[in-house]
């Protein structure tokens, strides 16, 4: 068994790359799935406080890197979900404690005994992208439906491209269906038509996303949770299966086509 | 868009401008061209131009376009009406 390597990635801060990290673990591990997720972001580290487990760190990433500890010693087990697991970055190191070559050859011992290694990259196109897209076999460009997020995930579409790691596939988060329903927000085909890449998850803005983040319990472990269910998705997506995208507003549902059709009309 | 947009009434349907919006920026984004860099190149090819055909200079418009993988510059250059032309030619 050989571990896929994902890299979760943005350009933009603040879309949902950790919250997405954390949340596709849980969905990848809640199926047996073996998963190490690692915190990329060095010297901002926050992986930890999303998955709920800040009170167990002891040695981070870099010191794996700088010999002070095994990688095993670094991975702090969820005792909720056994086979998930987290490599905390660095909080008071930055980005060049680590190399691009560091990330491909520790990422390499772990492709034995997982099945999944997931990366949360750091926002901006500096050395700690570099680092998280090195070892990656597949990236997960992550946006919300707004100019500046797209604008950013079309300039990181670019320079994964240019970097061998493509095609990547995209992640809309914080979608609003009531928005994108009343023309107020840019929906999937918006985003979709500008951007040219394929869609791996639509998640919707969700209010349960904010009280279970303060709780420091992944919301994908909320049952009743409409974004945890959708990175639930997502994680079957990633293991290739087939699961339908649920409308939000931008799809083919009735009121969207509806709401299309008379756009159309008042046009012209 | 629409009519009722043109008029004013319902300011809604943002979504819109903000697609536009997009497709341009990424246009210029993608192929490294920056707006002010372009207005540039339209200055200097109106001089180059102008030192051999009279063109209507206020009139001239560079745009950048994508089809597919093809970027494309496109420059509509409107030539002076004939009568002017004959005049400074002559």
């Amino acid at each position: 068994m050989s571990a896929k390597i994902v890299t979760i990635t943005s350009g933009k801060g603040g879309v949902g790359k950790t919250t997405a990290t954390a949340n596709i673990g849980v969905g990848l591990a809640s199926t047996g799935e073996r998963v190490v997720c690692i915190d990329a972001d060095i010297g901002l580290r926050n992986l930890d406080v999303i998955m709920g487990l800040e009170n167990r760190i002891v040695y981070d990433f870099v010191d794996v890197v700088e010999g002070r500890c095994k990688l095993r010693q670094a991975m702090i087990r969820d005792k909720r979900l056994d086979t998930l697991f987290l490599i905390p970055a660095a909080q008071t190191r930055d980005k060049t404690a680590v190399s691009p070559q560091d990330m491909v050859r520790l990422t390499n011992e772990l492709r034995q005994e997982y099945d999944w290694v997931l990366i949360d990259s750091p926002a901006g196109i500096e050395r700690g992208f570099r680092n998280a897209i090195a070892p990656a076999d597949q990236v997960l460009i992550i946006t919300n439906p707004e100019v500046s997020a797209v604008r950013d995930a079309d300039r990181i579409i670019g320079l994964i491209e240019a970097e061998e790691k493509g095609p990547g596939k995209l992640i809309l988060n914080r979608v609003k269906p009531e928005m994108v329903r009343r023309g107020d927000m840019l929906g999937t085909e918006d985003v979709l038509d500008v951007l040219a890449i394929e869609l791996i998850g639509i998640v919707p803005e969700d209010e349960s996303v904010i009280v279970a983040t303060n709780q420091g319990i992944p919301v994908a472990m909320e049952p009743n949770s409409k974004a945890g269910r959708a990175f639930h998705d997502i994680a079957r997506r990633l293991k290739g299966e087939d699961v339908p995208f649920a409308d939000l507003g931008g799809g083919d549902g009735f009121f969207g086509r509806i709401s299309r059709m008379m756009r159309a009309g008042g046009e012209s | 868009m629409n009519f009722f947009q043109k008029v004013g009434f319902g300011r809604s349907r943002s979504a819109e401008s903000a697609k536009e919006r997009l497709q341009l920026v990424l246009i210029h984004d993608r192929a490294g061209i920056s707006p002010g860099k372009l207005e540039t190149l339209k200055d200097d090819l109106i001089n180059v131009i102008s030192r051999h055909i009279e063109i209507e200079t206020e009139a001239v418009e560079i745009t950048l376009t994508k089809e597919r993988d093809q970027h494309r510059l496109v420059a509509d250059i409107p030539l002076a009406p004939i009568r002017k032309r004959r005049h400074t030619t002559s």
